[in-house]
């Protein structure tokens, strides 16, 4: 998705870095990566790194950096240009909770055009763009955190190595803690619904939510659905502020 | 940062945690935090994790462990100055964000899911 505006931008000195989150690694995330055919880095984060060093807590969420290693804007909602297709699930009959999936994801706004104009007047005017924060503004927009923020990404991180390492139910227990301790993370909420085997198929990673056939297995508290349709679709980011 | 010991060298620490452990105590930009005792080649994260006021969370039978970030901030960035990230590519190969020094960056963190 960010390919055309490499090439674009890249000869006017700007790099794309894409951190692909998921505990299951390379083997998830190479179907996407090789569709979008990048000649920029592609990274793999099984365990949420961004979470802990940039306070990434959804997707898509861009930082920039300028030439001298300083970050200008901290993690925020970075919607993708609109220009390509998303890698998409062909042509399956969708079942009713895709369907709804798909309803409250349509009321989610972002506004891909005016990120794209800040970052264009970023790249083309640096330090002297509005768009490029002082080093103050960037720590005061950097995500909360306190001691029980912290204790809880602790947890995330282990739940993603005990995941990867075979102990399902040791990595749910750390998840759950670590959705109580760090609610406004939502990535960390996705990750953990991701990787319960609710359907088969290439739906199985969006479903997110308890099983039709067994719901009371579901061993979170909250689902896509039901997160989403409490949060409010339209709150599903914040409104970006330039 | 995991952790499979409690027992790791000081360049590991750093290299997990950004902390340095120097003579004035663990430093990280402008912050140094003093220790009780000034550690040898090898640290003992369960000594300095209540020390810096770092989380250690363990799994139930213990042999595996997470040490959490420091919070004594209030924020996640302490410093507009962008941590090193270094994670591997496709390929298995690692890639450092501090390689890219010298050009203006956007990282954008997505998910297959």
């Amino acid at each position: 998705m960010w390919q055309e505006l490499r090439t674009e931008l890249h000869p006017r000195g700007l790099e794309i870095v894409t951190v692909g989150l998921d505990t299951l690694g390379a083997e998830a995330c190479r179907p996407f990566i090789e569709a979008a055919a990048p000649d920029h880095p592609s990274v793999i984060d099984a365990h949420h790194a961004v979470a802990e060093r940039f306070g990434v807590v959804n997707i898509p969420n861009g930082v920039w950096i300028d030439e001298n290693g300083i970050i200008v804007r901290p993690a925020e909602v970075a919607p993708a240009p609109r220009r390509s297709e998303r890698p998409g699930l062909g042509d399956v009959e969708l079942p009713d909770r895709m369907v709804d999936i798909f309803t409250e994801a349509q009321k989610i706004r972002t506004d891909p055009a005016a990120y794209e104009a800040a970052l264009r007047d970023w790249v083309e005017r640096g330090a002297d763009s509005p768009y490029a924060l002082s080093p103050d503004e960037v720590v005061a927009r950097s995500r909360p955190r306190d001691a029980d923020r912290a204790r809880g990404e602790a947890h995330f991180e282990l739940a993603t190595e005990l995941e990867r390492r075979g102990d399902h139910a040791g990595a749910v227990t750390h998840f759950r803690e670590a959705h109580r301790l760090v609610p406004d993370n939502f990535s960390y909420r996705r990750q953990a619904w991701s990787l319960e085997p609710a359907v088969d198929g290439p739906l199985a990673r969006f479903w997110q939510g308890p099983a039709p056939d067994d719901p009371d297995a579901w061993p979170y508290d909250g689902d896509w659905l039901s997160d989403v349709r409490q949060l409010g679709a339209e709150n599903y980011y914040p409104t970006w502020q330039p | 940062m995991l952790l499979t010991s409690m027992r790791v060298s000081r360049a590991e620490f750093e290299a997990g945690t950004g902390w340095a452990l120097k003579p004035e105590g663990a430093c990280r930009g402008d912050i140094c935090i003093p220790l009780a005792d000034q550690p040898g080649d090898r640290v003992d994260v369960a000594a300095l994790a209540p020390q810096l006021g770092m989380p250690l969370v363990s799994s139930e039978d213990g042999t595996l462990h997470a040490l959490g970030p420091w919070s004594g901030s209030g924020r996640v960035l302490t410093s507009a100055e962008a941590p090193e990230l270094e994670l591997p590519r496709l390929d298995g190969t690692p890639f450092r964000l501090s390689s890219l020094r010298g050009t203006k960056v956007l990282l954008v963190a997505w998910a297959p899911y």
